[in-house]
């Protein structure tokens, strides 16, 4: 999958399955600041994620990730190691 | 003491999705009960049920505060809206004041089923999700209306059994009347599905009259052959006198006693003592005699053993008057954990109406029901003081007594 496909991916299923307002999505918008991301969110966004990409996230990779274009390439990452 | 009345009621059951349908619903003698073929194709002896269709809340709540909601959660969201309409209270009221919670609730089955076989095939926990903890947890009502209304007062489940809509009654009662709480939503709700119900329809005490589904839940008949399970939510709103005064809120009716007992018997066959007692207690709380009760709403459940000791017991208090009788059971079916609530609704609906309900299905009495004076159809009736009966297994009885406000 293309970076820019994950990107698509990640934002329909934030909107989607986390019901976040479609205007608030923006590279640099803060996931718990401005998405309102809480941690109950992100026990979903485990399952979301694996169940669309195939792969679990841990929770011990996600200190550093903080803003959606972080959340872009940690997923991205994943999907495409190399 | 404060005096306790009822400035709120909101209902979301199988014969009416709100207050005027319910009413209609009960003055007709009108059944909510199905024949659902997904208990047939499961397995189950009885495929009897209640039946009413789930609430779409997106749109109206938010994800996070829907996702933490059981099927029952959902129904009791509905009639919470209703009564606080209702009782005129909006959420700055709420937000500026304690206002409690006491809903009764004893069960949250398919949030358990489907959390543990997401288990069980993902055999990750990571897998779960974060709504089904807060929906399978019995205290999943009081736990999210508390939130999603901001409530900041007492805050619990009630459980106990088919009594638990009324314990939740009386025990809000209890608590205002004392000056503990001004404003406490009170209630009972119902999960209505296979899950919850599966291992009831083991004991044998459904009733197998598939061939006609309205007329098989027939309380005190003599050929009554077990329940119908039902379900739904109703939430009655108590408030002191005071606080009402003060809103210039408009009082439905006043809470006047509250009785409770143990069987200290049997887990689930009934006795006549235990209900009796609590009857009994009730009136004593109220003030009143027996002769001041225009109406019983029974609790018979349409079992043998329980609708006979009930008949017994009504008797044996209330002989000397006889007043009206009847189950709204025959119509809804054994709403269980919201019975005690909804129950107290039907019977405040009949009293603003002047009317009593019929005990639909009720053909022929038996030894022990032929003693009691069961309306068998719409009765007018002028209602200033009604009695209602919840009695749970493990031997649990409660009872209330309301009356008509006067000042």
């Amino acid at each position: 999958m293309q970076n820019d496909e994950i990107i698509y991916k990640i934002n329909q299923l934030l909107i989607e399955e986390i019901e976040i307002d479609e205007d608030q999505i923006r590279y640099d918008a803060d996931l718990k600041k401005d998405l309102g991301i809480d941690s109950l969110d992100f026990v979903d966004l485990f399952v979301i994620i694996e169940k669309h990409f195939g792969f679990k996230m841990k929770a011990e990779e996600m200190s550093d990730v903080k803003t959606l274009q972080d959340f872009y390439s940690y997923i991205n990452n994943r999907v495409n190691p190399n | 003491m404060n005096r306790v009345v009822i400035t709120g009621m909101g209902i979301y059951s199988v014969i009416g999705k709100n207050l005027n349908e319910v009413k209609d619903s009960l003055y007709l003698g009108k059944s909510g009960v199905i024949l659902d073929p997904v208990r047939k194709a499961m397995g189950f002896r009885s495929a009897l049920t209640g039946m009413v269709e789930r609430p779409v809340l997106k749109g109206v709540l938010d994800r996070r505060m829907r996702i933490g909601m059981a099927e029952q959660g959902e129904y009791a969201y509905i009639a919470t809206l209703e009564a606080l309409k209702v009782a005129g209270i909006e959420q700055s009221f709420i937000d500026q004041h304690e206002v409690g919670i006491l809903f009764g609730n004893d069960s949250s089955a398919v949030p358990v089923v489907e959390s543990v076989d997401i288990l069980r095939n993902k055999k990750d926990t990571m897998m779960i999700g974060s709504g089904y903890i807060f929906q399978s947890m019995n205290s999943t009502i009081s736990m999210n209306l508390s939130v999603i209304f901001r409530l900041k007062g007492i805050n619990f489940t009630v459980a106990g059994a088919c009594a638990s809509g009324s314990h939740a009654i009386g025990m809000g009662y209890l608590l205002v009347k004392q000056g503990l709480q001004d404003i406490i939503i009170c209630g009972g709700a119902q999960e209505i599905n296979p899950e919850s119900t599966a291992s009831f329809d083991a004991l044998n005490a459904f009733s197998v009259y598939e061939s006609e589904p309205t007329r098989a839940s027939r309380p005190f008949d003599r050929d009554r052959d077990g329940l119908v399970p039902s379900g739904g939510a109703a939430t009655v709103i108590l408030e002191s006198y005071e606080s009402a005064k003060k809103r210039g809120a408009v009082i439905l009716g006043e809470v006047v006693g509250y009785g409770f007992s143990s069987n200290g018997e049997h887990i689930s066959l009934p006795n006549v003592e235990g209900p009796k007692r609590a009857m009994l207690m009730a009136l004593k709380d109220s003030g009143l005699d027996a002769s001041k009760m225009d109406y019983i709403n029974a609790h018979a459940t349409s079992t043998l053993a329980g609708d006979s000791n009930e008949a017994q017991a009504i008797d044996e208090v209330f002989g000397k008057t006889k007043p009206l009788v009847s189950s709204t059971k025959s119509m809804t079916g054994h709403e269980m954990w919201m019975g005690g609530a909804s129950e107290v609704i039907y019977s405040v609906l009949m009293m603003q109406n002047s009317f009593v309900a019929p005990n639909i299905n009720f053909d022929n009495p038996d030894e022990h029901s032929a003693r009691i004076n069961i309306a068998r159809e719409t009765t007018p009736a002028g209602i200033n003081a009604f009695l209602s009966n919840s009695f749970g297994f493990g031997g649990t009885n409660s009872a209330l007594v309301i009356t008509k406000f006067s000042h």
